[in-house]
C-alpha cells in the first residue's frame, strides 16, 4: 500500500517538475479555449451557449498531452522491467501512475476550468457544473489514455498514435459530461442521470483501463 | 515464445486437436483448404450479387415516396451490416489470440481491418448519397450515423496501430486488445449517442426500414446481404492468405538475413549482399 502511494506521489512529482507536462497541459488547455472565440467569433451569447462544451473538448484534448510520457520514459530506463519484477500486481502499477498522472495533469484542469469558463461568458451555475463534471469526469479520459499509452508504449513514436487510438475511446465520456452540465443549465433536461452515467465510466474505466493497460504493457515488454 | 509459433507457418503439432478451429491451427492445412473453397466461394458470391442485383435494380419496384432512390438501399444495408459484423468478428479473432493464441487468430483480425473499414466506408458514403435527395443533406449528426463514423475511426486506428510495429505477432496481440477495448466501447458509443440525440433533438431521425418492408424488396435485400457475406469470406479468406505468404517470406528474409550476416561482417563489402536479402530469397 505504501509503495501504492509512493508511486502515485512519484509520478506526480515528475509530471509537476521541470521536464513533465503539467504546465504544458494547462497552458495548452488556456490556448484552446483562447482560439475558440477567434474561431467563432466574439459574440457572447454563442459563446455562453457552447461555453460549457468547449470548456469540455479543451480539457479532453489537453488531456491527452502527456500520455506519452507516462510509459515511454519508464521503458527507457529500465524502471519498467523493474516495477514488472517488483511481483506487485502490474494493474495496480498502471493505476497508481494513472492517478499520479490526473493528479498532475487533471486536476489542474479541473481547477482552471471555471477561470476560463469566465472568459467564455459562462454563467455561474454552468461554471459549478463544468467544474463538477469535470472532476467526476476527467479520471475516466486519464484512465483510458493510460490504456492507449501502454499499448504504444513499446512504439518509439507513439505521441500521435495515442491521440488517434484514445478519442474515439472518449466519445462517450464527453457526450455525457456535457450534456449533464447543459442538464444544470437547460431547466427541462435532467442532471442527475447523465452526471451518474458519467460518475459510472469514471468507475469502469478505474476497473478495466488498469486491466487492460497491464496487458499491454506486458506485451509491449516481450 | 509465442512469437515464433505466430509467425512460422509452418508447425504442425497442433493437429492433434479434433476440433475444425484446431486443425485450421496449421497455416499450411489452411492454405490447402482455402485454395480448393476460393473459387468456388468466389462464384457463389459473383452469382449471389449478380442475381441481387438484376432483382434490386431491374425487378423490384420503386418506392412509392423514394422513387428509385430507394434502390441505394439494397447497397447500403448489407455494407452497413457487414461494418458491425468484421468488428465482431475482429473481437472473437482478438479472444483467439490472447486466450487460446491460435495461430491464425491475428492473422484473421489483421486481414479483417481494412475490410471492415471500406464496407463501413461504403454504408457512409452510400448512406450520404441517399441522404442527399431524401433529407437535403449529406450529413447528419444522427445517432447511427455518428456511431458508425466513430466505427470507421477505430478501425482506422487499430489498422495504423498494426502498421506501426514490426514484429506481426506483437502488433497482433497489442492490436487484439485495443480491439477488446474498442468491442466493449461500441455499445456504450452506440447508446450514448442515442441518449444524447433523444436529449438534443426530437426524433426526426429517419427510419430507413419503414413500418414493414414489401417481399418485393425484402428478398432482393436478403440475396444482396447473402451475395455481400459471400464476398467477404472470399476477400477474407484471400486476404488471409495474402498476410500468411507474406509473414513466411518475411521469415524467409530474416533467415536469410541471419545467415548471411557473418559473411557480410567479415567481408568488406557490406550493401550488395544486405541488398538481395531484403530483396528476397529468389
Amino acid at each position: 500500500m505504501s509503495g501504492f502511494v509512493a508511486l502515485i506521489a512519484q509520478t506526480a512529482r515528475l509530471g509537476l517538475r521541470a521536464g513533465g507536462g503539467a504546465l504544458i497541459g494547462l497552458i495548452f488547455f488556456l490556448a484552446v479555449v483562447t482560439v475558440i472565440p477567434f474561431g467563432v467569433g466574439p459574440d457572447q451569447n454563442l459563446l455562453a451557449r457552447i461555453g460549457p462544451a468547449v470548456l469540455w473538448i479543451g480539457a479532453l484534448l489537453a488531456s491527452l498531452l502527456g500520455l506519452d510520457r507516462l510509459f515511454g520514459g519508464d521503458r527507457e530506463d529500465g524502471a519498467l522491467d523493474l516495477l514488472i519484477v517488483s511481483g506487485q500486481p502490474l494493474a495496480l502499477v498502471v493505476l497508481a501512475r494513472a492517478i499520479g498522472h490526473w493528479l498532475a495533469t487533471g486536476l489542474p484542469i479541473v481547477i482552471a476550468a471555471p477561470l476560463l469558463g469566465l472568459l467564455l461568458n459562462v454563467e455561474p451555475l454552468g461554471l459549478a457544473a463544468v467544474t463538477l463534471t469535470l472532476l467526476a469526469g476527467s479520471p475516466a479520459l486519464t484512465l483510458i489514455g493510460t490504456v492507449g499509452a501502454a499499448l504504444t508504449a513499446g512504439l518509439a513514436r507513439g505521441g500521435v498514435m495515442i491521440a488517434v487510438l484514445v478519442l474515439p475511446l472518449t466519445v462517450p465520456v464527453l457526450i455525457f459530461g456535457v450534456s449533464a452540465v447543459n442538464g444544470a443549465i437547460a431547466d427541462p433536461d435532467p442532471f442527475t442521470a447523465p452526471f451518474l452515467i458519467l460518475c459510472a465510466f469514471t468507475l469502469g474505466a478505474g476497473v478495466l483501463g488498469p486491466v487492460a493497460g497491464a496487458a499491454a504493457l506486458r506485451l509491449a515488454l516481450d | 515464445m509465442p512469437t515464433t509459433k505466430a509467425t512460422a507457418g509452418t508447425a504442425g503439432e497442433s493437429a492433434a486437436k479434433p476440433t475444425i478451429i484446431g486443425q485450421l491451427a496449421n497455416p499450411t492445412r489452411f492454405l490447402s483448404l482455402t485454395e480448393a473453397v476460393l473459387p468456388w466461394l468466389i462464384s457463389l458470391a459473383a452469382a449471389c450479387l449478380a442475381v441481387g442485383v438484376y432483382l434490386a435494380f431491374f425487378v423490384a419496384p420503386a418506392d412509392y415516396q423514394q422513387g428509385d432512390s430507394v434502390r441505394i438501399m439494397f447497397i447500403h444495408v448489407p455494407a452497413a451490416w457487414l461494418a458491425m459484423f468484421c468488428y465482431s468478428l475482429m473481437a472473437v479473432a482478438a479472444l483467439g489470440t490472447l486466450v487460446w493464441r491460435h495461430p491464425l487468430a491475428d492473422v484473421a483480425a489483421k486481414a479483417a481491418a481494412p475490410l471492415g473499414a471500406a464496407f463501413t466506408l461504403l454504408a457512409l458514403f452510400t448512406g450520404s448519397v441517399w441522404g442527399k435527395p431524401m433529407w437535403g443533406t449529406w450529413w447528419v449528426w444522427d445517432a447511427r450515423l455518428t456511431s458508425v463514423l466513430v466505427l470507421f475511426i477505430m478501425y482506422l486506428g487499430l489498422i495504423a496501430l498494426w502498421r506501426s510495429f514490426d514484429d506481426p505477432g506483437r502488433a497482433g496481440r497489442v492490436a487484439a486488445i485495443l480491439t477488446l477495448v474498442g468491442f466493449i466501447n461500441i455499445p456504450i458509443i452506440k447508446f450514448s449517442v442515442d441518449w444524447w440525440n433523444t436529449l438534443h433533438q426530437p426524433a426526426s431521425v429517419v427510419r430507413l426500414d419503414g413500418p414493414t418492408i414489401h417481399p418485393t424488396m425484402l428478398w432482393p435485400l436478403l440475396i444482396m446481404a447473402v451475395g455481400f457475406t459471400l464476398s467477404f469470406m472470399a476477400l477474407h479468406f484471400g486476404a488471409m492468405r495474402a498476410e500468411i505468404f507474406r509473414r513466411r517470406v518475411r521469415t524467409a528474409q530474416i533467415m536469410i538475413a541471419q545467415q548471411r550476416a557473418p559473411a557480410a561482417a567479415s567481408a568488406s563489402a557490406v550493401t550488395p549482399v544486405a541488398e538481395s536479402a531484403v530483396s528476397g530469397p529468389r
